[in-house]
């Protein structure tokens, strides 16, 4: 087998160095009637290479990929051209196949480009700090619920309708177990965000109030308005942001006076993936540092004098605090924060800035187009690279039919929304970088003959 | 003023109804470089045996127990930016909280200088 | 003669050992090269990107959003940027340049081929969102995975969601937590042994439980009478970790099991060590309810540096209802689906909810895959009993110059355990560790689990050669005896590595997280402080 190393020879001569007559005198401590004896039953055995990658080909030849038709499906997910360069770089073997930083002196490559990592989010997200990353956007997002408890000592917790409806599942899930108390609300098809229904539920025993920025439907929250409101009752206010690209447009949310910042980082460097592995970015204020979870990376100097890096502030940690721990969280995405960092080194901030208004540009393009379709209207006033559009009927059907004929065309709000009729002939669209005028045709042409 | 000890390497001065917290030299050695104490906020009501504090070293996180029943008075706030008085003079300078005491009969289950030290001899 | 040399070379070898002292300019020693941060080498007018302009304005609805500037990154071009991450990625040990024995972590090979796999623009470039008659192949991927998944653990069902081990452990509490609401019971402790992974009393307490210890013999396992002892009403279930942190499988796994189930609680099998037993027994045998698998441990995914992980839950009859969403099922005809919001009510109703945006670690999942098929049913039975050999190997090399406290209870499983008991006064298990860096060698996990003073533990998995382990044999051995003999110049270790011992208690009392300083003009790192000697 191509991936053992051990000669039967060599088992031999190490059974006998080792005192077992066979190999299963090793296997002395598990009960002999539950021992198998030969390979699981029901399984294939072993595989060539090129076997293997014939099985999985055709299994990966059963989908449609996004670059094979034209793609408008944002969500949560968001489909960048990623350079050449940030694959060939994350797949170095000592990035890729390093384990955790626990031994600094061997691991500063991947202390380093957290410590830049982290300053890059931190800037990004106009934070004072950040962490070395969470799983996803939407864990992080709770995480930063249970932070934001700890630190106000409440647990009633204000969620914005404009909340992607997964990370109000996960949050909801996770209260059932904590009992903190969730205010969550559906969103309305309304040009502007709910800001003052969500100020209005804010009270003097709300712990955190959460909003997406740009939200679930492409809107634009005021956020120093609700960061002002919230401050005002001693609540946190805790901003999501699952397309980071945004934020090359507009204001950083940590300058509105959000406390933590989180978000989904996929945009930037890691790609689709039928929905992960994904980057959770994580930053806050200073003075929350030891509320904060997950794993970071500080400077410091090693014995000779020289800048080094290492893991710090262990002690909030599982492996050490255990049952007191700010979070049970071990494993973070640190090839996701690699790839997140190298494609925002090369982009740098005016890259950035320029990348986030062509897909803007896009966008605009799209609505223009789409507007132009009889009984087809855009719902914002403001959005980035993502809208919602109000179809004549149910948009989940559409989607379907334009699929069958080979357009990505969104995601449908009924599919996001299964309860709530009053929103299901809303489409949400997306044109980032990626899409181009032809692409925008062929979606409106096929638009237009679903609707003739 | 009269000092007692804990068995958790605790130390309490006592002078009139109001008691000063802190861990013994022994207890900071043990825990090598002191990175950050939490400490407790003025006017929170304690019982005795409550952990009420943290003392993080690099790779451990230490609760500390009040010795006694009462409420807080005040905390070290030296102790935000020098965590490290815990290591150079856990003693004095290194205190980490002052309770004012309700029950002062308390004070007798606890040992004086000699009974702490025989007691940390037999560790 | 005519003693003719025109060009003038001669060879000169200089004398050996003094290059140590020499200085160098740079702070760069030839291959040893040292990297600014980004921040100190990077401008904002740089860009690594070729964009084309938008010639669009923003909507007028965005204006008063708008962002002052661009946002305060320094750029590379992609040459610098190449050279900035290359440079940096010297500066880090990996399984790719030799053992990296870190116990209960499992540092073993990452074939390449899976890394292809991942990366077919089937799996790679497909939106979580898309149509479902536009991702048949992902939910196959799936199903086939869950399969596999449950027929190696003899168990009934499987959640793939979860995002890592720790995640998966959450996935099987709240499961636990689920089951006991569904029947009406409220329990509140959940026992977890010391020797525990820190992520179980966390997960527990995370989850809305107390969390009580769970005694252990001196031989390393579960004490079964205490715990039968502490069996009762208030129990939700135990965590235990099968084989153990120590190293031992646990016996009396079959036993605990019965123990919890007659006393109405469940047992959450912590999974990190499954790549001792696969393909040799099934866990759900033993009795368990629900185990995590790390496929970044057992089934080879890259750790990447620190995740990502993917922690698929396998869970029994019991618990299967109410595993979160999404949930993998098959239709009629036998074609996989994902049970989401939309038809969860209808198809897998006591689902306790969700746990994550999305469908779980896809890019794992393609991995794990690829790297079962290619070791077939045989080749993973292989693959724990060349990890147990290997590391039966060490343990019974070792043993005579390392403490090693549980060796005379019989054999290890895929880790050797050793304490620091019997070096000389003022060495730790520490300086072990650093003496290894200066020999080649990544360390092994030191100072867990907490049951074992100075605990070192070693696990070379299945992907060493005879070779390569006598080697690591040797040095592990020499550095052990350097600290038996009270040797100094360990004290000072590693003296070769990128960096020598590095102030955690300033980075701690002082934490810097993010850089601070003035971007600079592109090329004023800050090399005098960085290298040199």
């Amino acid at each position: 087998m191509r991936y053992l190393p051990l000669t039967e020879t060599d088992r031999a001569e190490m059974l006998a160095a080792v005192g077992a007559g066979a190999i299963d005198d090793l296997f002395v401590d598990v009960p002999k009637d539950l021992l198998l004896g030969e390979p699981i039953e029901g399984l294939p055995l072993h595989a060539s290479e090129m076997a293997v990658e014939r099985h999985m080909s055709r299994l990966a030849g059963q989908n449609l990929s996004a670059g094979e038709a034209p793609f408008f499906i944002g969500a949560g997910a968001y489909r960048h051209h990623v350079p050449a360069t940030v694959d060939h770089l994350i797949q170095r073997g000592e990035f890729l196949t390093a384990y955790t930083p626990y031994q600094p002196e061997i691991a500063q490559g991947t202390l380093q480009v957290l410590f830049e990592f982290q300053t890059q989010v931190a800037r990004l997200f106009g934070t004072d700090i950040a962490n070395a990353s969470m799983y996803d956007g939407s864990t992080a997002c709770w995480e930063a619920v249970q932070m934001a408890d700890r630190i106000t000592r409440r647990d009633r917790v204000v969620l914005s309708g404009g909340l992607h409806p997964h990370y109000v599942s996960t949050i909801r899930t996770m209260a059932r177990f904590t009992r903190d108390e969730i205010d969550s609300r559906v969103p309305v098809l309304d040009a502007e965000p709910d800001d003052a229904a969500l100020i209005e539920a804010i009270s003097d025993e709300t712990g955190s109030v959460v909003v997406q920025y740009p939200d679930i439907l492409g809107r634009v929250p005021d956020l120093a308005a609700i960061s002002d409101a919230a401050h005002a009752k001693g609540a946190l206010l805790i901003v999501v942001v699952t397309e980071p690209v945004a934020l090359g447009l507009i204001e950083a949310p940590g300058k509105l006076g959000a406390d933590i910042v989180v978000g989904e980082g996929q945009s930037l460097g890691v790609g689709l993936s039928f929905g992960g592995p994904y980057l959770g970015l994580f930053g806050c204020r200073e003075k929350f540092v030891r509320q904060m979870p997950g794993r970071v990376c500080g400077e410091t100097v090693d014995a000779d004098g020289k800048r080094g890096f290492v893991l710090t502030l262990s002690t909030r940690e599982q492996h050490i605090r255990r049952e007191k721990a700010t979070s049970n969280i071990c494993t973070n995405s640190g090839l996701c924060a690699l790839a997140f960092s190298i494609h925002m080194t090369l982009l740098g901030g005016g890259g950035l800035a320029r990348l986030a208004r062509l897909n803007h540009a896009r966008a605009r393009k799209l609505v223009d187009r789409l507007e132009r379709i009889e009984g087809v209207s855009c719902l914002n006033h403001a959005y980035f690279n993502e809208v919602t559009i109000i179809l004549p009927q149910d948009a989940r059907e559409t989607v379907r039919v334009l699929a069958d004929r080979g357009v990505l065309a969104g995601v449908s709000l009924g599919r996001l929304y299964p309860d709530a009729n009053e929103l299901h002939r809303g489409l949400l669209v997306t044109a980032t970088e990626t899409v181009s005028d032809e692409d925008i045709e062929t979606f409106a042409s096929a638009l237009e003959g679903v609707l003739a | 003023m009269s000092r007692y000890f804990t068995k958790d390497h605790e130390w309490i001065d006592v002078d009139g109804d109001t008691g000063t917290v802190g861990i013994t030299d022994y207890a900071q050695h043990q825990l090598g470089d002191i990175t950050f104490v939490e400490l407790p906020e003025a006017g929170k009501g304690v019982k005795k045996g409550d952990a009420v504090s943290v003392v993080d070293s690099v790779k451990a996180a230490s609760d500390v127990y009040t010795p006694v029943t009462g409420e807080v008075s005040e905390s070290n706030a030296a102790l935000e930016d020098q965590p490290e008085l815990v290591n150079t003079d856990a003693e004095a300078e290194g205190w980490l909280f002052k309770v004012k005491l309700t029950e002062t009969g308390e004070l007798d289950a606890l040992m004086d200088r000699e009974a702490y030290d025989n007691y940390v001899g037999t560790l | 003669m005519t003693a003719h040399n025109p060009s003038g070379w001669r060879p000169a070898m200089g004398e050996p050992g003094e290059a140590a002292s020499v200085p160098t300019r740079s702070g760069d020693r030839a291959l040893m090269l040292e990297e600014a941060l980004s921040f100190e080498i990077g401008s904002p007018e740089k860009c690594g990107v070729d964009l084309d302009d938008a010639n669009v304005e923003p909507i007028a609805g965005l204006g008063r959003f708008l962002r002052e500037g661009a946002p305060d990154l320094p750029g590379l071009t992609e040459p610098e940027t190449v050279r900035h991450y290359t440079r940096l990625s010297r500066q880090n040990y990996a399984i790719d340049l030799g053992p990296f024995p870190l116990g209960s972590c499992t540092m073993k090979h990452n074939p390449r081929l899976n890394e292809k796999i991942a990366r077919l623009p089937g799996f790679a470039d497909v939106h979580p969102l898309q149509p479902q008659q536009t991702v048949r192949g992902a939910y196959e991927v799936i199903a086939q995975l869950a399969d596999w998944l449950m027929t190696l653990t003899g168990m009934a069902s499987v959640a793939m969601s979860p995002k890592a081990g720790a995640h998966g452990e959450l996935c099987g509490l709240l499961c636990i937590r689920a089951a006991h609401d569904a029947n009406g019971e409220q329990r509140s402790v959940v026992l977890v042994p010391e020797s525990a992974h820190g992520t179980n009393p966390a997960t527990a307490a995370f989850a809305g439980y107390e969390v009580e210890d769970i005694a252990a013999t001196p031989e390393g396992r579960v004490d079964l009478e205490a715990l039968k002892a502490r069996l009762g009403p208030d129990i939700a279930g135990v965590m235990i970790t099968n084989p153990n942190t120590c190293g031992l499988f646990e016996r009396d796994m079959r036993a605990i099991c019965e123990a919890v189930h007659a006393a109405g609680g469940y047992v959450y099998c912590d999974g990190a060590n499954f790549n001792a037993i696969v393909g040799k027994v099934r866990p759900g045998d033993l009795g368990i309810d629900a185990m995590h698998i790390n496929l970044h441990k057992t089934f080879s995914t890259p750790h990447g540096g620190g995740g990502p992980g993917s922690g698929p839950v396998v869970l029994s009859e019991a618990l299967a209802p109410f595993a979160p969403l999404p949930f993998v099922m098959r239709d009629a005809g036998g074609a996989p689906y994902l049970v989401e919001e939309e038809d969860g009510a209808t198809d897998h109703p006591h689902s306790f909810g969700r746990m994550a945006a999305f469908n779980g670690q896809m890019g794992m999942f393609t991995r794990a895959l690829a790297y079962m098929l290619s070791h077939g049913a045989d080749g993973l039975r292989q693959v724990a009993e060349d990890a147990v050999l290997n590391a039966n190997y060490v343990l019974r090399r070792c043993e005579d110059v390392l403490q090693a406290p549980y060796a005379g209870s019989g054999p290890c499983m895929h880790e050797a355990l050793f304490g620091e008991a019997g070096l000389a006064e003022g060495f730790s298990t520490l300086d072990i560790a650093k003496g290894l860096i200066d020999e080649g060698f990544h360390p092994m996990t030191v100072y867990f689990p907490l049951v074992v003073k100075g605990a070192m533990l070693v696990e070379p998995t299945e992907t060493e050669s005879r070779v390569g382990l006598d080697r690591f044999i040797e040095s592990l051995r020499s550095v052990a005896e350097r600290a038996r003999n009270g040797d100094d110049s360990l004290k000072s270790a590693p003296h070769f590595a990128p960096r020598r011992r590095l102030d955690e208690t300033q980075a701690a009392r002082k934490p810097v997280l993010v850089w601070k300083g003035e971007p600079g003009p592109s090329g004023q790192g800050a090399p005098s402080e960085l290298g040199g000697q």
